[in-house]
């Protein structure tokens, strides 16, 4: 499936490995965040997975001890409509601090992709979307009127010269 | 009233753009309907039963005569010629076809309109009181921070796929007029000393399962309410519930968390907010709203008027309209009208072009230039001198809007029914122009007084059935309509649910059943300053119940 990253399609060298499946000898995998913090626990500081796949469900904060050692975030859509990682994102992004990849995955559309990009994602994977919508959907709004995790900046903000 | 800088003008035309691209994928087949449905209904665009609908915003209810001027041209050349107002404080057009749509966005925007967020499971339009800026009971104007919630809440990316719709209300007076207490969010503004601040009511909401709000903070001073807000929104998108299309409204969450529980996670969400996710909005940018809200600049008039009175003498008709259709008005020598869009016989709230620019008109020569839309779906004309009530009354009458019937038995909220809507059960508006016609005795209904009869033609309650005095509710009963009548709901400040008060009616029997009921308040009160709804109260639902089922 195409990953959009900065404007232009890369190459996915991450895998996600689901609950149950054995891990592969490196680290570039993302799991469950209930397996990811059992391996945590049972590990220490021994290398484990780098990356992590949030469900709607999941509380971004359980991750806050160990992001700095994260290099991929990927949040689940399940369906468009759910709106929860919105939520996540801004609360990675904002209130945890977490500065790595940030990727919006499964049902993701054109028409989400503005949303997603000021709610701190930076990379989405997509069946759904070539990368010049991907890129004309995140150019169709050059003004916002509430701060957000990323640009444009509040026009309240704009408004009083700052 | 607010009018658009750069950048608000900036949004919509880009909004404008984009709905414009969005239908055109949609007609080449590109987006799936299932796709396109939440991008059109964030647009204010149903399918509805015949055609599309479109839903057009009226941000907290204020129109200058060039807007309403504009809405009427969209009624003649994209619609059938007239308009519906609404519960929301909104217009919609029940004819136009999708491929003009993006054509009457771009006209809206020519004169700062839109419909975004009109629809769909978002934050929709903030409504307010529609005599804000002239009530005498407010403790300020509540427009300017409806306009700064409606700017944080346009396209706020967090909250654009909430569980469902999310509706907030505002008001700044003692006497609820915006009926605060059956939304999502009602503020209710307050002053201590000399601080502003936000009584916050949360989980009120009407539909199948009605709630009156909880009560979840006295007091959020006015700089930290839009973080307030932010705080009530997170924890419902990120907890509310999706399973359940009809659970999934925020009242659900808060009465099955507790209201306790609730009131707790918002608070520590609101806690946890690090000072740079705070939304600082800078003073003088609360300054700025608040400068396009001045009263208007009313020429100074003494308390009563000779020509006033001397017209009441001369014509009945007027004399009861000025007992009926004003308000009183913060500044001597003023009222507020209202302009009845319940005359017997029409769809409540519907107006036709041609009706909306004689409005307009009067707005421009004796209104200072202000219009609102009430939520109990007529237009308030704010700010009129009593010595030109006479002209105003007479020129609305010539166009068919000077029923004296504001707040009275005829002035009904209907929703459109199955007439149009592809949700209900049952048709609303017929019904409810066959009770109109039981009161279509101007004096008779005078002498009743203040009484709001409701009317849904399903649960989801868009005709407000559940506050109603009395409440009709439509329902389907193997293929025949049937109507259940409630009593007791109120959406002010001592709101409350109407009761169910036994097996439906037939359509046919609905008027002579109200009938009773009126027939029977007017033989028990007190005297007639005593309301219905007093007297219901005072007498309890048994009696009134009784004769609501006795034969004829």
């Amino acid at each position: 499936m195409p990953l959009i990253k900065n404007g232009e399609e890369i190459a996915n060298d991450w895998m996600f490995v689901a609950d149950g499946s054995a891990l592969p000898d490196h680290t570039k995998v993302t799991v469950s965040v209930g397996r990811f913090l059992a391996l945590k626990a049972a590990q220490g500081n021994e290398p484990g997975p780098k990356g992590v796949r949030l469900s709607p469900e999941d509380d971004p904060a359980a991750l806050e001890p160990y992001l700095a050692g994260l290099s991929l975030i990927e949040v689940a859509f399940p369906k468009y409509t759910d709106g929860r990682g919105y939520s996540q994102a801004q609360l990675l992004r904002r209130r945890l601090g977490y500065s790595g990849e940030l990727r919006a995955v499964g049902h993701v559309l054109r028409d989400q992709i503005f949303y997603m990009h000021r709610s701190g994602f930076d990379a989405y994977e997509t069946a759904r979307a070539t990368v010049s919508q991907v890129l004309e959907a995140l150019a169709e709004f050059t003004v916002a009127y509430q701060p957000a995790a990323s640009s444009p900046a509040a026009v309240f903000r704009k408004r009083h010269g700052a | 009233m607010y009018r658009y800088d750069q950048f608000d003008a900036q949004i919509v035309r880009e909004r404008v753009a984009q709905f414009r691209g969005q239908v055109a994928r949609r007609l080449s087949g590109d987006l799936l309907e299932d796709e396109f449905k939440p991008l059109r209904l964030q647009n204010g665009v149903y399918l509805q039963l015949h055609a599309y609908m479109l839903r057009i915003a009226i941000p907290y209810g204020q129109l200058s005569p060039r807007q309403l001027r504009r809405l009427a041209e969209i009624a003649r050349d994209y619609d059938k010629g007239y308009g519906h107002f609404t519960t929301r404080q909104n217009i919609q057009f029940n004819w136009v076809a999708l491929k003009d749509i993006p054509d009457v966005l771009e006209k809206l925007a020519e004169v700062e309109m839109h419909a975004i967020q009109t629809s769909g499971n978002c934050i929709r339009n903030t409504t307010t009181d529609h005599y804000a800026g002239a009530a005498q009971d407010e403790v300020l104007d509540p427009r300017a921070w409806c306009e700064i919630i409606r700017q944080w809440s346009t396209f706020h990316p967090e909250f654009a796929f909430l569980p469902r719709k999310f509706k907030i209300a505002v008001t700044a007076a003692e006497h609820d007029r915006a009926a605060i207490r059956v939304h999502d969010v009602g503020l209710h503004i307050r002053k201590r000393g000399d601080e502003v601040g936000f009584e916050v009511h949360v989980g009120g909401g009407q539909g199948r399962t009605p709630h009156i709000a909880a009560l979840v903070n006295p007091f959020v001073p006015e700089d930290r309410i839009l973080d307030y807000l932010e705080a009530i929104m997170r924890v419902y998108n990120r907890y509310g519930r999706r399973d359940n299309k009809y659970k999934a409204r925020i009242k659900i969450l808060v009465s099955e968390l507790g209201e306790a529980e609730y009131i707790r996670q918002v608070e520590e969400e609101f806690a946890a907010q690090r000072p740079d996710e705070k939304i600082d909005l800078p003073a003088e940018e609360i300054a700025r709203i608040h400068a396009y809200f001045a009263p208007p600049p009313l020429a100074e008039k003494s308390a009563g008027s000779k020509l006033l009175d001397a017209a009441k003498v001369a014509d009945p008709a007027f004399a009861r309209w000025t007992r009926t259709n004003l308000h009183p008005h913060k500044t001597p020598g003023y009222a507020s009208v209202t302009v009845s869009l319940k005359p017997l016989g029409v769809a409540p709230g519907d107006a036709t072009d041609a009706q909306m620019e004689v409005v307009a008109d009067l707005a421009e020569q004796y209104g200072y230039g202000d219009i609102r839309v009430s939520h109990a779906q007529n237009l308030i004309l704010p700010h009129v001198a009593l010595d030109d009530l006479p002209a105003v009354y007479a020129a609305l009458d010539a166009a068919g809007l000077g029923a004296a019937n504001e707040s009275r038995i005829t002035d009904m909220i209907v929703c459109p029914g199955l007439d149009f809507c592809n949700l209900a059960n049952a048709r609303s508006i017929p019904v409810a122009l066959e009770v109109q016609k039981i009161f279509a005795d101007p004096a008779y209904e005078e002498d009743i007084g203040k009484l709001h009869i409701n009317v849904s033609g399903c649960i989801n309650a868009c005709g407000h059935h559940h506050v109603g005095h009395i409440g009709i509710l439509g329902v389907d009963r193997k293929g025949e309509e049937f109507y259940q009548i409630l009593l007791g709901g109120r959406a002010d400040e001592k709101a409350a649910l109407g009761e169910i008060v036994g097996p439906g009616l037939r359509a046919d029997d609905v008027p002579g059943a109200i009938h009773r009921v009126v027939e029977y308040y007017r033989a028990q009160r007190t005297s007639p300053a005593e309301k219905f709804i007093d007297t219901l109260e005072r007498l309890g639902h048994q009696p009134f119940q009784d004769a609501l089922y006795a034969a004829d």
